[in-house]
């Protein structure tokens, strides 16, 4: 116990001396969540609208009035030629053009259908697509008061169905609500992973790692010794970057403080585990520093479900996402933070997350005394 | 002549460095290409195959026909009838429906007395950019078939109109609407990153931490030099790196370059420069390893992940953050790669990106030479 408790104050006293690494710990994720939260929204709103309106007519002006007291389109501005409006788009300055033609008004008021011609710049389909859902739903909406008001007259039956959304866990569909549970996860496995396999390869690079062995110091110890001050490092993130997420983000966490830590506790296993398994693989400091980004952070940021869903991924690739174990952490929190979930939904998760932990941990510490001998 | 005659010695030994050290090299060569293989069929924003619950407490000809429009749509997948209302709190809880539509008993009262028939729509909103995507499904299927019965119930009473309006949705340059088109070359930008700060600032710092780096300096070499020597090869490997991506990405995603092959690469090289410069910039302040490398990601790979463009539109940012995202490279470039890539545009569409590139890694590179000086100097 004494041996372990003076390998923790070892490692503690090698954070402190490196001055760069403390702030480090410590604002990065900070910094990440303010960026996280405040930068990766993908709500559409001000959707630059180009008009060519070569009616000019009382009816038109009206027409393109109903976009922009749509809330969800912003007016960049009009052109005279239809020809002009290729460039706007190939300069990504306007997401969608609407062309009205010169006998749109004429068309209308006789009866007849008048055509609108929509043209999206589709190279960022997401963008294009909820556009034009917004579009083709004010047209709609305009062309039915039309019919109703110009055609037939009130007096004749006109059934329609309107919806009426409610949107739940996230009401004003904020995607910052999404994301910040993410970064929490996020700054955990960054933290404990990166920071164990460096520290060790540190060790074995300079050569200290074997001054070690000589004393008689046992491999769990050492493990041990080496793990226990990134662990309490990354509890101390987690608390802070949480507290950020509920006073500065307004995040509520309607689920169990307690057992997101507990959970967290699951998560920091597989993290551990990877950090000590990568520092057996590597020579060097850059070595490890590679192995972690190409084959832990990447795989884990693009197929957890971080940033895009899974259900949207083809199927061979949601079979992968299954070997992620971030995937199951963030499951677990944001089903914890914005559902209120507790364990009976996500026992499922925290049992997954915990044979991972468990395996990955064993695997590793296997390795590592091997090594050692 | 002298020039290089002073550089050929550094880039040869970089370069034989660089060979020592195998796997390195192999990682550098041969990962970019396998990230955007592995990864690039995660990218994906088509929101489709919504699983809906559906609760009908109507139960009438005029809701069951409603019910049926969802069914024949790749949209949508009905994975549950729901009896009671109460279950569908459990069942957004636990993930098994994205939305559930709720169709009132007074339903078919409504439609058939020629008044408004509301249905309730509830939405699993966590995932806000999923859910205004399938949001925006629901209502159009749901305006859809209004329409539908509109023009129904006005044929049966014998009144000859038209639609008013006829809307012509016309898609440029990516008229599938796939959305890995537009992210994929977003992931060049985050791949080349990754590989030029990260082996440039690490493999400064490693000579350092290892003192060779002394030996350099009291060489007679010159700081830019050392610059040119260290960044050359570094380059030829990201270039070669470059086009493994670009096969790759043509042969599993089917997205290829539109426009001119020259133009991309110009743009590349430029960006490659400035991430090169970035690394060595990075070296020379940072003294371990470590620190390099945190530094190097928290400056490279998270802005061009978050600030770029790459997947979340700088327009929807706030405002300070927009200013932020003019010092963020990778946004010049992503917008130039795409427009080469996507779109097949001329030069003149997205040359301000190009110089703005050439600022940046003219800068950096300076930047880095002179601290390198003082280094040399002290």
């Amino acid at each position: 116990m004494r041996i372990i408790r003076e390998l923790i104050i070892k490692e503690f006293l090698q954070i402190r001396r490196d001055k760069r690494m403390l702030p480090i710990i410590f604002t990065l994720p900070i910094l990440q969540i303010i960026i996280l939260g405040y930068a990766a929204t993908l709500d559409i709103k001000n959707i630059g609208l180009l008009i060519c309106d070569l009616d000019k007519s009382y009816m038109s002006r009206e027409f393109v009035s109903q976009f922009v007291t749509s809330g969800h389109f912003t007016l960049w501005g009009d052109v005279e030629n239809p020809k002009q409006i290729d460039t706007h788009l190939d300069r990504s300055e306007v997401t969608l053009a609407i062309i009205i033609p010169r006998d749109f008004s004429k068309n209308i008021l006789l009866g007849r259908q008048a055509d609108i011609a929509l043209l999206a710049d589709g190279a960022d389909a997401n963008t294009a697509n909820i556009s034009l859902s917004y579009a083709v739903q004010i047209i709609s909406r305009y062309s039915k008061n039309i019919l109703i008001k110009n055609s037939i007259g009130p007096s004749i039956l006109t059934p329609t169905i309107s919806a009426e959304p409610r949107v739940w866990f996230n009401p004003d569909l904020r995607s910052a609500n999404f994301m910040v549970p993410g970064v929490i996860a996020l700054v955990l496995l960054i933290i404990t992973m990166t920071l164990t396999s460096v520290a060790i390869v540190r060790e074995k690079e300079i050569g200290t790692l074997e001054q070690l062995l000589v004393t008689p110091i046992k491999p769990s110890q050492l493990i041990i010794g080496k793990i226990t001050p990134y662990v309490v490092i990354g509890f101390i993130d987690t608390a802070l970057v949480l507290s950020i997420a509920v006073t500065w983000f307004d995040i509520p966490i309607k689920g169990s403080v307690i057992l997101l830590f507990g959970l967290s506790a699951l998560f920091i296993l597989t993290t551990l585990g990877l950090g000590i398994l990568i520092s057996t693989i590597s020579r060097t400091q850059q070595q490890a520093m590679m192995t972690a980004q190409f084959f832990v952070f990447f795989p884990f940021i693009f197929l957890s479900g971080f940033t895009f869903p899974i259900d949207n991924m083809p199927w061979i690739i949601q079979q992968v996402t299954y070997l992620i174990p971030l995937r199951y952490f963030l499951e677990i929190i944001r089903g914890l933070v914005l559902k209120g979930a507790g364990l009976e939904i996500l026992w499922i998760q925290s049992l997954a997350l915990f044979l991972f932990g468990v395996v990955i941990l064993s695997v590793s510490i296997f390795r590592f005394k091997k090594i050692l001998k | 002549m002298s020039l290089s005659f002073n550089i050929l010695p550094i880039v040869q030994k970089e370069f034989r460095q660089i060979r020592r050290d195998v796997r390195g090299l192999l990682l550098l060569l041969l990962m970019p290409a396998f990230l955007l293989i592995m990864v690039g069929y995660a990218l994906n924003f088509d929101v489709k195959h919504i699983s809906l619950g559906i609760c009908n407490e109507d139960k009438s000809q005029a809701s069951t026909r409603f019910i049926e429009s969802f069914k024949h749509s790749e949209y949508f997948n009905i994975s549950k009838y729901i009896d009671n209302r109460r279950d569908i709190d459990e069942l957004l809880e636990e993930g098994k429906i994205l939305a559930a539509i709720i169709i009132p008993n007074d339903f078919s009262d409504k439609i058939y007395s020629g008044r408004e028939g509301v249905v309730q729509i509830i939405i699993d909103g966590a995932n806000a950019n999923t859910a205004a995507t399938a949001l925006g499904h629901i209502k159009s299927a749901v305006q859809n078939y209004s329409t539908k019965i509109l023009t129904h119930e006005l044929t049966k009473q014998g009144i000859i109109f038209t639609i008013p309006v006829n809307p012509q949705a016309r898609l440029w340059y990516n008229p599938e609407l796939k959305s890995s088109r537009f992210l994929i070359p977003g992931l060049f930008g985050m791949i080349l990153m990754l590989v030029a700060v990260v082996s440039t600032s690490l493999s400064i710092v490693r000579e350092k931490e290892q003192g060779t780096m002394e030996q350099i300096m009291v060489s007679p070499l010159k700081s830019h030099e050392i610059i040119i020597g260290k960044t050359i090869p570094y380059l030829l490997i990201s270039l070669i790196a470059t086009t493994f991506v670009l096969i790759m990405s043509a042969v599993m995603f089917d997205v290829k370059i539109e426009g001119s092959i020259f133009l991309f690469y110009l743009a590349t090289i430029l960006f490659l420069l400035g991430a090169l410069g970035q690394g060595l910039l990075i070296s020379t302040f940072a003294k371990t390893q470590s620190v390099a490398f945190i530094v190097s990601v928290l400056s490279s790979l998270l802005p061009t992940f978050l600030l770029s463009g790459f997947i979340f539109p700088v327009k929807n940012m706030p405002w300070l953050l927009q200013v932020i995202t003019h010092i963020i490279p990778a946004k010049y470039y992503l917008v130039a790669v795409r427009s080469v890539m996507v779109k097949g545009v001329e030069i003149t569409a997205f040359w301000e990106q190009l110089v703005f590139l050439l600022i940046f890694c003219s800068l950096i590179l300076g930047i880095s030479t002179a601290r390198m000086h003082k280094d040399i100097s002290r």
